[in-house]
């Protein structure tokens, strides 16, 4: 029997890679999507890590300001 | 690989491709997973970006396929008994044991993380108890020591609009609970109407299902008892910010169909099922597929004519 260069457990290890890789590139579109709109959205990104972050504080009415 | 095997049939062995491990995540199951997620997140009155919509139920059906492919690691044993599973990837020899458990959890990381950051922390911890629950209380626990199986684990089916909502509201509320309680309500009559024509499937792999256990006859009162229990359910959330008119007469049709189905199921015996083919309980079962699928049309359709000013009450 004549051995081919390209037996058909090639190809099936070829496309798992391929398949991998397209959901791999996929998964980054979807991180880079998820950022961009939750960043355009203004949602507060940072958190609470023991640091003062005065723009993260609700900006109050000052005393005594017209109602 | 090719291999003939003792029967002179060819069967594929050796490296699993891409569809293999697609196929162990249970893609059918999936699909009702991707569309009731959809409608609990698009019926809710807080709207989401379409495309963190698309991510959040993205997760969700990724977080159902990974309870799916450990699933599948832990019943080997028994898909290689079954019929109907004989083919999945592992009995099948394409997947090893391990490879489907290490896709699994880790596939349960990434959806129970990327969840969370897509939607909110709620969401997350909602979706790692329903793998938790499915994986481990109703397929580890109870599928194989209880004839009420189906009943528990209908309820890990009945969480994903429970999810969606929490995707879009950060909380659980009456309407939420009322979409769970359709689902898990409607789970019993639909599997074991499924599983009066399957019989022979579950005594071999010795699941104790309600059929093998405490016979048809049980089975058939069974089925009628939580078609009737199911109704109210299915009436009240016609009555929630949910539902509408539209809703409320599709569900009462729905429901009148179901009920006779399972009344006519009830009546029968044995004897006159098997002079048919059971032919009323299959289509008792294609029924409830329908049922399931209509009433959340029927959610998403008021959701729908309330952007243009119509639906709900």
């Amino acid at each position: 029997m004549a051995l081919h260069t390209e037996h058909e457990i090639h190809q099936r290890r070829f496309g798992r890679n391929v398949g991998l890789g397209v959901v791999l590139a996929a998964f980054v579109v979807l991180i880079f999507g998820m950022t961009v709109v939750k960043v355009t959205r203004g949602d507060p990104m940072q958190a609470f890590d023991h640091t003062a972050r005065p723009e993260m504080v609700p900006v109050e009415p000052a005393e005594g300001a017209a109602q | 690989m090719s291999d003939i095997n003792a029967n002179g049939e060819m069967t594929r062995t050796g490296e699993a491709g891409f569809g293999d491990y697609v196929a162990l995540l249970k893609p059918r199951v999936m699909s009702l997973v991707v569309f009731t997620a959809l409608v609990g997140l698009l019926v809710a009155p807080v709207p989401m970006h379409p495309f963190l919509t698309f991510t959040c139920v993205l997760f969700i059906a990724l977080g159902a396929g990974a309870s799916g492919a450990l699933n599948m690691w832990w019943d080997a044993d028994i898909d290689r008994v079954m019929r109907r599973t004989r083919n999945r990837p592992i009995p099948a020899g394409l997947v090893e044991p391990g490879e489907a458990l290490g896709l699994g959890l880790a596939l349960s990381g990434i959806a129970v993380v990327m969840l969370a950051l897509a939607a909110n922390v709620a969401a997350g911890l909602l979706l790692a108890f329903t793998i938790f629950f499915y994986v481990v209380i109703y397929s580890m626990w109870l599928k194989r020591s209880t004839p009420q199986n189906i009943v528990i684990g209908g309820a890990a089916g009945a969480f994903p609009p429970m999810l969606g909502w929490v995707c879009a509201t950060g909380s659980v509320s009456v309407e939420a609970v009322l979409m769970f309680m359709l689902i898990f309500m409607w789970t019993p009559p639909h599997f074991w109407a499924l599983a009066l024509f399957m019989n022979n499937d579950y005594k071999d792999a010795g699941v104790p299902m309600l059929t093998v256990t405490h016979g048809k006859r049980v089975t058939r009162n069974h089925i009628l008892i939580y078609t009737i229990a199911l109704v109210p359910f299915a009436l009240a959330a016609g009555f929630t910010s949910i539902g509408g008119p539209i809703y409320l007469l599709v569900s009462a049709v729905l429901n009148a169909g179901f009920l006779y189905g399972a009344w006519k199921i009830w009546r029968r015996d044995e004897v006159q099922a098997e002079a048919d083919h059971y032919a009323t309980e299959k289509a008792v079962f294609k029924f409830s597929l329908l049922y399931l699928f209509l009433h959340f049309s029927a959610f998403l359709l008021e959701a729908a004519l309330k952007s243009f000013g119509l639906g709900g009450w």
